[in-house]
């Protein structure tokens, strides 16, 4: 056991003074590791932003069914449950005559004009009932419901879909999903290109000193013992450039923040995504590290593998 | 101790045998002498021993170890066994004088202090007192072997093989090695030595083994050198 502990510690030691010994090199391995994962971290950021703004204009689209002031309150019920169980619909909700004059008051502060045109003896506004779809893709399903016979017969005008912004909608969803899925495409290329570049980097270390490995080999040291320093070497470039790249990012967003006030830049929400990358900093920092740390041990094993090998030929 | 049975190698795909049926048959605590002309094949021999090279067809067992079942994670074990002198050092350029004695034993996991205890003591017993922080560039021929040397001592190997460990040294330096040699010989190591000089080799009236063309052409008690140039 006290052996072991040795042996580890001799390994993590030697692997610090590789890294202090091999400056130069470090510093190129861990500058394409910190653009790999700025880029990773970036897209996060991104993605979850557009998710965010998409969410909240879905959330701002509703469906209005004006209902007959004859309809009796069973009917009302029979009909709010049936939309309910329909499965694209998110939620539903119900205002009365009384609601729903109080809600047009309410939007309609100050213009006597539209004010005076209702009063509470005469209350010329229908019972409402409001629909938030889950998916706008998938809207036709309610309306084929409402257009039936018998629930058309309940209502006192067609129903109306929010109008005109919906289409705007459907084009920014289908922009963003494009966008998402282009990005996902260019990072997972980036990160396999990069871990390449780290790879061959770090080979080239290892390369320039297959000769200590060998004589190692034949002293008797163990394949850990030999490869372990290597593997502590990239380990550190690994969780450094982490560290750098979600500092850059930090830095990026302060300065961005500074200079638009938090204003937001279309579709990509500015406020939001440092919010965001606040609210996520332990988990999106873990994650960077864990990404640094694996391409770095990955490369290092694979790198120091051929010069471990034994003779097999004859 | 060390036994090989019609051991031949060949190198590559080409067709002369560096060794060729070596047999050979060595006591515990023996010490023996190897020699041979350049290229005979000495060199050769000793690899096979450590697992450097493995041998085309013949069989090697070292201390009861069969090689041919010997596990590829089983060869360090091996390794740290037996002490090697390596005809060209093999020092370790990036590690001072003591660190790459140290670092025979901090393979093996022997704590920090032991070894600061232990490495002076075998960096004395080869006149390299003072010298402890150079690295190997900065070193003369002799004294780089002689930290070879210093590195395949420190661990009191059962077995210790030394390639020309004299080929550098001064008569005098070269003496003082072969009685660090014959000292651990005493305390129970077996030894295994290559050398070109003949004068140690009529002195110490040891047991040599001739080998000619990768054959073992004599191999004779308190012998003396007897090739012809
Ligand atoms: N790695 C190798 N590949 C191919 N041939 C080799 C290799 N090593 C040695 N040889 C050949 O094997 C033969 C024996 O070489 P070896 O090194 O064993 O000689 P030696 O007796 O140690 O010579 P010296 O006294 O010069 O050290 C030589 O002909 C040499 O050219
Ligand atoms: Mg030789």
């Amino acid at each position: 056991m006290r052996r072991k502990t040795i042996t580890f510690s001799r390994i993590v030691e030697a692997g610090m003074i590789n890294f202090v010994r091999n400056a130069s090199l470090a510093i190129a391995a861990m500058a394409v590791m910190v653009v790999t994962l700025t880029i990773v971290l970036f897209s996060i950021i991104t993605s979850a932003t557009f998710s965010n703004t998409i969410n909240q204009i879905t959330d701002k689209i509703d469906i209005s069914v004006y209902l007959n002031d004859s309809i009796t309150p069973a009917q009302k019920d029979g009909l709010l449950t049936q939309l309910r169980q329909l499965p694209n619909v998110k939620s539903v909700s119900y205002l009365s005559k009384e609601d729903a004059l109080k809600r047009y008051i309410d939007k309609n502060k100050g213009n006597q004009d539209l004010l005076s045109a209702v009063n509470e003896t005469s209350n010329p506004l229908p019972a409402t009932i409001l629909i938030k779809p889950r998916d706008l893709n998938k809207i036709q399903d309610i309306k084929n419901f409402l257009t039936k016979k018998d629930v058309a017969a309940l209502q006192s005008n067609e129903p109306s879909y929010s109008g005109d912004r919906k289409a705007a909608i459907d084009k920014i969803t289908h922009a963003t999903n494009i966008l998402r899925q282009g990005g996902i495409g260019a990072v997972i290329i980036f990160t396999i290109i990069s871990a390449l570049i780290i790879f061959n980097t770090i080979q080239m270390a290892i390369f320039n000193r297959r000769d200590e490995i060998q004589i190692m080999r034949l002293l008797g040291a163990s394949t850990w013992y030999i490869r372990g320093p290597f593997v502590v070497e990239s380990i550190i470039y690994g969780i450094l450039s982490a560290i750098i790249s979600i500092l850059l990012v930090n830095a990026a967003f302060a300065a961005s923040s500074g200079a638009l006030q938090a204003s937001s830049l279309g579709l990509l929400d500015i406020q939001y995504a440092s919010t965001y990358f606040t609210s996520n900093f332990l988990w999106l920092l873990t994650l960077q590290l864990a990404v640094g740390i694996v391409i770095g041990a990955a490369s290092s094993v694979i790198a120091t593998r051929r010069y471990l090998k034994f003779k097999t030929s004859k | 101790m060390i036994l090989l049975d019609r051991v031949t190698k060949t190198y590559g795909r080409s067709g002369t045998p560096s060794l060729d049926r070596i047999s050979l048959h060595v006591e515990p605590k023996e010490f023996v002498i190897v020699v041979g002309q350049s290229g005979a094949g000495k060199t050769t021999l000793l690899r096979l021993l450590t697992r450097e090279e493995r041998p085309s067809s013949g069989k090697i067992i070292i201390g009861g170890i069969d090689y041919d079942k010997l596990k590829d994670k089983d060869i360090p074990l091996l390794r740290r066994k037996i002490g090697v002198v390596f005809q060209d050092f093999k020092l370790l350029p990036n590690k001072t004088v003591f660190e790459n004695v140290a670092f025979a034993l901090e393979i093996v996991g022997m704590g920090r202090k032991e070894i600061e205890h232990t490495v002076p003591k075998v960096l004395d017993i080869v006149n390299l007192k003072g010298k402890e922080n150079r690295m190997p560039m900065e070193l003369s021929g002799g004294e780089r072997q002689r930290v070879a040397i210093a590195r395949a001592i420190v661990r009191q190997p059962k077995i210790l093989i030394a390639d020309e460990p004299t080929g550098n040294l001064d008569p005098k330096h070269a003496w003082d090695v072969i009685r660090v040699l014959e000292k651990i010989n005493r305390y129970g190591t077996t030894v295994l030595l290559t050398t070109h000089n003949q004068e140690i080799v009529n002195k110490l009236k040891r047991r040599v083994v001739t080998i000619s063309h990768g054959k073992i052409a004599s191999d004779k008690a308190n012998a003396s050198y007897e090739i012809q140039s």
